[in-house]
């Protein structure tokens, strides 16, 4: 019998995407210079995080006809962000066919306490997460995938390694943890007590962990690759360097041969300007996007 | 130990390597021409075609694995993997690899909302098989002595054709190794 929107169907198309890089574009035009350039996948949206950084006020589910135009662009897949915890968002991106869906702190949270339950959906999802707790409660929601929140926007890598360092370390800590601890374990991190026996068992997370947030030259894509990320997501990093087409392809080159050290120094080259950073201790609390999501 | 190489540059790489070591064979991750030395096997693995297609034109791969197919390698290549070894593609001028003697078409399932999961019956081979379908492609039509092994709703999802093996779907993730170990039976007698 066939069965849509399982488990190992929404998690699986995850997998696919491992050891490549999902671009953020705004248009038509960008989706294809990502494909070109070989991006596995593209995730629509109305503004890259820098910029709904600059304009303020509440950032919403990109205009459906920004999705529908990247989606007849491009034929990799196409991601688009809905709100944390904004239902109907997720509904409606779910029946325009989206590929997968990223519950985001990069936009303003409609619910400030509950996420959306993924399980829920045919449609796969991503969420970030900053330590083992919050990735596994958004497991236990059904989120496929996960990424590092990092912070977004900035062009500053340092917060994504901090998030990857955290969980891939809880990860091993639980790893080597006798059974009979695993359920104190559970009520530290917060986390679903079966959820932390099957990675006990795997041995890894149960689904893949892309990098992102703040990933800004090719260098920053390998160290994350390096560090144990699964794939890289670049949000402001390519479209708003000097030349994308050439940043988007060095990205995806060190993303591969995240240990070529001599490769990433060939294509490293008179890439020119990659985005403008901003260092994270001058952002105010209320600014950092990691923040949001419970 | 027979020694089978995982293209390594984009997908599912991982999966396929606990299969060929799960029916007693070597892995070796492919990530540059040297590494096709001594392999007799070689796996195309899911993942984004588009994507893994500008990577073997970007680090040399392409030609040299024409090159082995041509001589006989054999090769089995899951979702973006058959599309990769498939001689014409729907819709694309040319096609990648270009050395297995079938006609695919890319996505022909839809999206992913409309990816899917079921059981596959194997005539030939006599089992019956969980088969997992993502944005996956299927064969259109194939030459003469192109061997059906499957088919779901009337649409080739596995054939045969001489040293290549080429299948629309994921068994790698599945605990299933059937198909594997058919690919290795073929290497064996190939």
């Amino acid at each position: 019998m066939k069965q849509l929107g399982t488990e190992r169907v929404k998690r699986g198309m995850a997998e696919m995407q491992k050891g490549g890089v999902i671009m953020d574009v705004v248009n038509a035009e960008q989706a294809k210079i990502a494909e070109a350039a070989g991006a596995v996948a593209v995730m629509a949206l109305e503004r890259v995080p820098s910029d709904i950084r600059k304009a303020g006020g509440v950032a919403r589910m990109a205009d459906p006809r920004i999705v529908e135009e990247v989606m007849n662009a491009v034929s990799i897949p196409v991601m688009a962000k809905a709100r944390i915890g904004h239902i109907v968002e997720a509904r409606v991106l779910e029946a325009m066919g989206v590929d997968y869906i990223d519950e985001s702190e990069v936009l303003t949270p409609a619910d400030e306490e509950f996420h959306l339950l993924k399980s829920d959906y045919t449609v796969p999802f991503v969420c970030g997460c900053r330590d083992l707790g919050e990735a596994a409660r958004r497991i236990g929601e059904g989120a496929s995938m996960l990424r590092t929140k990092g912070e977004p926007g900035t062009g500053n890598i340092v917060e994504a390694v901090r998030h990857i360092r955290k969980v891939n370390a809880q990860v091993r800590r639980v790893v080597g943890m006798s059974t009979d601890e695993l359920m104190t374990e559970a009520k530290v991190l917060g986390a679903p007590y079966e959820l932390l026996g099957e990675i006990k068992r795997l041995g890894r997370l149960p689904v893949v962990n892309f990098a992102a947030g703040g990933v800004a030259t090719p260098a920053d894509a390998a160290l994350m690759m390096e560090l144990g990320a699964d794939g890289v997501f670049v949000g402001s990093g390519i479209f708003k360097s000097e030349n994308p087409e050439k940043f988007a392809r060095a990205i995806v080159e060190a993303t591969t041969h995240y240990k070529d050290y001599k490769l990433i120094a060939e294509i490293s080259k008179e890439l020119g300007t990659p985005m403008k950073g901003i260092e994270i201790a001058t952002l105010p609390a209320e600014e950092r996007m990691q923040e949001r999501g419970w | 130990m027979k020694k089978i190489g995982v293209l390594a540059l984009q997908g599912a790489i991982r999966e396929h390597i606990y299969q060929i070591e799960a029916v007693g064979c070597e892995a070796i991750a492919i990530k540059k021409p040297s590494d096709l030395e001594g392999i007799d096997g070689l796996i195309l693995p899911g993942g984004e075609s588009t994507t893994i297609r500008k990577l073997l034109d970007r680090f040399h791969l392409l030609e040299p694995i024409q090159n082995l197919a041509k001589q006989g390698l054999p090769m089995f290549g899951t979702c973006a993997g058959l599309i990769l070894l498939a001689r014409e593609i729907v819709g694309y001028e040319d096609p990648h690899l270009g050395v297995m003697n079938v006609v695919v078409e890319r996505n022909s399932f839809g999206r992913q909302v409309d990816s899917f999961e079921c059981d596959i019956t194997l005539p030939k081979l006599q089992k019956v098989v969980p088969a997992v379908f993502i944005r996956a492609p299927h064969i259109i039509s194939v030459d003469e002595h192109v061997e059906i092994l499957a088919k779901y709703e009337e649409r080739i999802v596995l054939a045969r054709d001489r040293n290549f093996l080429g299948c629309s779907f994921h068994p790698e993730l599945t605990k299933d190794v059937t198909i594997m170990q058919y690919f290795v039976e073929l290497i064996r007698n190939h």
